[in-house]
């Protein structure tokens, strides 16, 4: 790995309804045990979730900056209501921290100012990452849908933008203005009790002969497996990827952290990493097939590499 | 209102222009678009020769280029969009940004449409894509209630296409990848969603099994017919409830409610479809286009009429309407 510069971590929004309390705690640790450097935080997924995490914000955003790392706020990810759209234009307004943008609005808001894109913005090609560049996109997290050879070239054509690879986390794969999870409870979206809440890592889906397949996480479908990119790294860090993101579960993602700090430092071998993100997040089904243009739930053992 | 009809086939679009469409949209035979199916679409000769049939009518042909450019292979999308300002399209659909940025610069006075695939789904993702591109109008995601679409239509500096017959995304369109999840195929890259290609049904006892690459999609006992595997439209176990876990196996029909799309400020009712038969668009193309001719009193005969093309002959309403959340 020597010759390209490492790539720092970073971690994603949680996607899933924790309560407050344990929404700042999980903050608090990783501020005080992570070697994580950048951290994007807010609610991405469901604007009725908002205000459960809005009371820890301020401390939250304390205690990370205080830690060493740099912090971002996440813009929702799908906005139809008037009131949605306000949300997103007093974040732009007034945000005294950057922002992360998961929609167009938000994109479009942005322009002008220094910011970053999600993952969930489609970027597929270097001649979009070079226009929302143009526009003050300073760092992009690709969609984790990519196949490697996209990456490789969207790093290449586009000099001057950070980017970031979702690297660990069931991956987002859909999002709809209709709550499956308040439905699988015999609720409406209108009327959901935040029934999610209690599925703080996501309600699986299961297909009829019983294999796990999808999960449910509000409004977002997101996927069975945890996508891991961890034996990709050093193909990861020769393309140029500045940043390594981890997507927060409910599991010990402290562990998670450490585990990929290790990896990217070349501190240890993949298949040991693998075991130990497996002791970290127990029960857990890995997944990289979209790194490698096949089905995104596809396991692929890179045997060249353990 | 303009009726905006589907074309996989120079058959059909013959068809639809001949049942009343003022526009007909369809795609070259390649992944630039998103009906990228076997044995449909247009080569570049029958594009040519399908405008020149649409002008003699008096009919709009809009080509939809409206997948993302794949890294390495953007002269594909390129020359796409080449082909159709110079065969004289009256306008493009398109989804990624890089590819409305190439349109924009290069061929300034064409016309250019927002595919519903690029999810702008209020106001200010609109009006970002009508500055920067100088987009004209926006197909919206079927996600938007009626209220929602009339406020937007206040708001925003560009027309407004709704889809209103045929096929039901449940998802936000272009932000969806549970079929590349399940088969490495998507709509966004490929142009397709639970390809065929990965589709097989097996017999399972008594049951039919229908799977998606390694997936049961559903399994249909004796006597209830087979769908097709749309990933979203399958039967799921959920905290052991057995069912429809994101939307039944319907299709979506909002001609109940034309006469609050046009009081909401909506420009073209839109029909999907540009896999179904000539039959199918000519029959679909003449019944709505009287359904909008009609007064109040004969349109219902006109509606059901409708009804009976649908697939599984359940139609839903969708987003239209805000129970359906």
């Amino acid at each position: 790995m020597t010759g390209a510069t490492l790539p720092s971590l970073s971690l994603g929004p949680v996607l899933y309804l924790w309560d407050g309390p344990k929404w700042r705690d999980f903050y608090f640790r990783i501020a005080d045990e992570t070697p994580i450097a950048h951290v994007v935080i807010g609610e991405t997924v469901c604007s009725k979730r908002l205000h459960f995490i809005e009371p820890h914000v301020g401390e939250v955003v304390e205690r990370l900056e205080r830690a060493g790392k740099s912090v971002s706020l996440a813009s929702l990810a799908l906005v139809t209501l008037e009131r949605e759209a306000q949300v997103v234009r007093a974040l732009v307004r007034d945000s005294t921290h950057p922002i992360e943008a998961n929609d167009l609005s938000a994109l479009g808001l942005l322009a002008g100012k220094p910011h970053s894109v999600g993952p969930l913005i489609n970027v597929y090609n270097g001649a979009t990452a070079r226009l929302l560049a143009s526009r003050g996109a300073t760092s992009i997290c690709l969609p984790p849908e990519l196949p490697m050879a996209s990456v490789r070239d969207i790093v290449r054509d586009t000099p001057g933008v950070s980017f970031e690879i979702f690297a660990f986390g069931r991956v987002p794969l859909a999002i709809s203005a209709r709550c499956a999870h308040a439905r699988s409870k015999g609720l409406v979206k209108d009327n959901c009790q935040f029934i999610c809440g209690d599925d703080p890592d996501g309600l699986v889906v299961e297909t009829l002969d019983r294999q796990p397949f999808l999960a449910l996480n509000g409004v977002q479908t997101v996927s069975h497996t945890c996508q891991t990119l961890i034996q990709e790294l050093p193909e990861l860090i020769k393309a140029g990827i500045s940043r390594i993101r981890l997507s927060p579960q409910d599991c010990d993602m402290v562990a998670v952290a450490r585990v990929f700090d290790d990896a990217i430092a070349g501190r240890s071998l993949p298949a040991d990493a693998i075991a130990r993100l497996l002791d970290a997040y127990t029960g857990a089904q890995f997944s990289n097939g979209f790194h490698y243009g096949q089905q995104g739930a596809a396991w692929i053992a890179d045997h060249t590499l353990t | 209102m303009e009726l905006i009809c589907p074309a996989g086939t120079p058959a059909a679009f013959r068809e639809a222009v001949d049942a009343g469409a003022d526009a007909v949209y369809c795609g070259f035979r390649d992944e630039t678009n998103a009906r990228n199916f076997p044995g449909l679409n247009f080569s570049r000769d029958e594009l040519k020769a399908a405008i020149a049939y649409a002008r003699q009518h008096g009919a709009m042909t809009f080509v939809a280029i409206n997948t993302f450019m794949r890294a390495g292979r953007e002269k594909l999308w390129h020359e796409a969009v080449d082909d159709a300002v110079r065969l004289g399209a009256d306008a493009v659909i398109l989804a990624d940004f890089g590819l409305m940025a190439y349109t924009a610069e290069r061929y300034p006075e064409q016309r250019l449409h927002v595919s519903v695939q690029a999810s702008a789904s209020n106001a200010d993702a609109v009006n970002f894509l009508v500055e920067t591109f100088r987009a004209k109008r926006v197909v919206l995601p079927r996600i938007l209630t009626i209220p929602d679409l009339a406020r937007l239509a206040k708001q925003i500096r560009c027309e407004i296409e709704v889809f209103v017959f045929g096929g039901l995304c449940v998802m936000a369109e272009g932000r969806c990848s549970l079929s590349s999840y399940a088969t490495g195929k998507s709509p966004n890259m490929n142009g397709v969603c639970s390809p065929a290609s990965h589709v097989r049904y097996r017999e399972d006892g008594c049951e039919l099994v229908s799977e998606l690459g390694d997936y049961t999609i559903n399994r249909f006992p004796a006597g209830e017919a087979a769908g097709y595997p749309t990933l979203c439209k399958g039967r799921f176990n959920v905290a052991d409830e057995r069912g429809y876990a994101f939307e039944d196996p319907v299709s979506l029909d909002v001609m109940d409610h034309v006469d609050l799309l046009r009081e909401a400020g909506v420009s073209a009712l839109k029909i999907e479809g540009r896999q179904r038969g000539k039959a199918y668009v000519a029959e679909v193309v003449s019944v709505m286009r009287r359904a909008l001719a009609a007064n109040a009193a004969d349109r219902p005969a006109l509606i059901s009429r409708l009804r009976l093309l649908s697939e599984g002959q359940r139609t839903t309403s969708g987003a239209y309407e805000k129970r359906w959340r």
